[in-house]
């Protein structure tokens, strides 16, 4: 198939792409994933900068 | 070639990076700055600096070449490369990583660890490990990256190498992790872009997709002629099963380079670069299909250069380079590409060391100065940032005397090149991979089964390295000199030591784990908060 003499390569080839597809697929579905987490991160993330002691005076 | 043409790519590319250096140092104002960028890194950036990180020279030159020699079977490292190195690392690990250094306030990959597994003596042996091992695959990449410069510019190899480690030395010790990550992303580019023509090239002048691999399975009596005897079958076949080809094949340069990136310390830390979950799951679109262009075109066009040289010469491509495999690809360009493109490929090649080197200074400074004297030593100067400096400047200056010293102790300069680069790859995966994944999915493994397992994978990857494995015992020669035998076990002397030295890490760990006091409930309720499972 494709020219390759056997399906070890075969499916090599294959896999490359449909691994590829696979990675845009997800990246896709779940471009805004997850959802359910994101204030809480929001939250995390200005707790964080709050806190951090090391983190200049001045800084933020 | 036209020089004045190239003098002026080689001038406009090292202005960008100038200039993306001193971005990302006017931008650098806290240690979080420094070693994580703020972790704010938008994901495209992100996507594309893991990528060009993790893509070196030697994976286009070096492995490129070794597809005109294996064939297209090479192509199951990219499979991995994309399914292990981006899928799996992303979606399995990534999100984890990146909440759970959040979690644990952790700016390293020996940080994580040890702050997870609440051992300060984990972080500080994991940064002296990184510290310790990480210089031998960056003198690989230097190595690569000032041989090349040299021969292009018609330089000495000691003046490129010099010019070449400082220019990188130099935004990576200014611009901290935001200098990294935008200079990856630009070199990222170059590489995506020229790969690209690339693959259409090749395609087109071997008369399209299945007409240039139908041309290559007719030339298999050639391969078989001549490698016939260790298992050679075609390139477009895979070697016959368990022969020394197929071996060297499948454990060292499909599952020891595909398996190993997982736990690279350089490419771990990116997770904890971007702002939130949803970020990382959109650097793996681009992800993906980065990988893909990078060695999926590289393994095509290798494989595919013996279709090219064998019409024009007569000679299939390993021959045509003279015998030397690091020699193809960059021949191929030579002869087979317009002369506008040469010099493209050149900056490509030249981006892809530099992206792969600045990640490894910056995460040797790290791990010996915030992980291994900053929090094991607990040594003070001024501030964090300077003592990570500190620490880069020496981590620097090491690689580079290694790189003078290496050629001096063994001659086939090119061979050391993949020769770093695996011992390092499986290194950190047979020492950090159990307890990596320890780490995010077992909650009850011990600080004491990940040292052990640590340990383990260690013992096990020298021991292999020195009295087994043929490919580094016979040319580190203490095995003949204490038993006058290059290997004490024949039968294993093709498989890669991370094939012995993950499995015994593996089981170490999970025996352990059962042997001893669990972690403290208070350190995984913390490391865990909001983490479902």
């Amino acid at each position: 198939m494709l020219g390759f003499q056997d399906w070890g390569v075969t499916l090599a080839y294959v896999g490359t792409i449909v691994s590829a597809v696979i990675c845009v697929v997800y990246g896709i579905v779940n471009w805004n994933k997850p959802r359910e987490n994101e204030e809480s991160e929001i939250n995390e993330e200005l707790e964080w900068e709050k806190n951090d002691p090391e983190l200049k005076e001045g800084d933020i | 070639m036209n020089m004045i043409f190239l003098g002026f790519v080689v001038i406009l590319y090292l202005s960008v990076i100038a200039f993306l250096g001193y971005r990302g140092y006017k931008r650098t104002k806290s240690t979080s700055d420094y070693l994580l960028a703020g972790r704010k890194i938008h994901p495209m950036i992100m996507a594309i600096s893991y990528g060009a990180t993790f893509i070196s020279t030697s994976a286009i030159v070096g492995f490129g070449g070794a597809a005109a020699v294996f064939g297209m079977g090479v192509l199951w490292l990219t499979v991995l490369n994309i399914f292990v190195g981006i899928f799996i690392a992303f979606v399995f690990f990534g999100l984890r990583t990146r909440k759970m250094g959040h979690n644990l306030d952790a700016h390293t990959f020996p940080e994580l660890l040890g702050r997870r597994f609440d051992s300060r003596f984990l972080q500080t042996a994991g940064g002296l490990l990184i510290f310790l091992a990480m210089p031998l695959y960056a003198a690989a990449i230097i190595l690569g990256g000032a041989q090349f410069m040299s021969t292009t510019l018609a330089i000495p190899y000691e003046v490129s190498l010099v010019v070449f480690v400082g220019i990188v030395a130099m935004y990576v010790i200014m611009g901290g992790m935001r200098g990294v990550m935008y200079t990856d992303a630009f070199q990222g580019t170059i590489m995506f872009v020229s790969m690209t023509i690339l693959l259409v090239t090749i395609y087109s002048s071997t008369g399209g997709v299945v007409a240039a691999h139908t041309k290559l399975t007719a030339l298999a009596p050639q391969a078989v002629n001549i490698w016939g005897g260790a298992g050679h079958q075609g390139w477009t076949a895979m070697p016959v099963f368990w022969s020394p080809l197929w071996q060297q094949l499948v454990t060292t340069i499909v599952l020891g380079v595909g398996i190993g990136v997982l736990a690279q310390p350089q490419l771990v830390v990116r997770f904890m670069t971007v702002k939130s979950g949803h970020e990382l799951n959109r650097a793996v679109l681009a992800g993906g299909v980065f990988i893909m262009m990078m060695t999926g075109v590289a393994f095509v066009v290798g494989a595919l250069a013996n279709v090219y040289f064998f019409e024009q010469t007569g000679n299939i491509a390993l021959l045509a380079a003279g015998k030397k495999t690091d020699a193809i690809i960059p021949l191929f360009i030579k002869d087979a590409m317009p002369w506008w493109f040469t010099s493209l490929f050149m900056i490509t090649l030249l981006a892809a060391a530099m992206s792969t080197l600045s990640s490894q200074f910056h995460s040797m400074g790290s791990a010996f100065g915030r992980d291994f004297l900053e929090k094991g030593l607990k040594v003070k100067i001024k501030d964090s940032i300077t003592v990570n400096k500190l620490a880069m400047i020496a981590a620097i200056l090491f690689s580079t005397l290694l790189a003078f010293g290496l050629p001096l102790f063994y001659q086939e300069g090119t061979a050391i090149i993949a020769t770093g680069t695996a011992i390092f790859f499986g290194l950190c995966a047979s020492a950090f991979l159990p307890m990596f994944v320890g780490a995010f999915y077992f909650k009850r493994m011990s600080a004491t089964a990940a040292l052990a397992s640590f340990w383990a994978g260690i013992g096990v990857s020298l021991f292999a390295l020195i009295f087994i494995h043929i490919k580094e015992s016979k040319p580190l020669g203490l095995c003949n000199f204490l038993f006058g035998t290059d290997t004490l076990i024949p039968v294993l002397q093709n498989l890669d030591p991370l094939i012995m030295a993950l499995p015994v890490s593996v089981i170490t760990a999970v025996v352990v784990t059962f042997f001893s006091k669990p972690p403290s409930q208070k350190v995984i309720d913390k490391a865990f908060k909001n983490i479902n499972k």
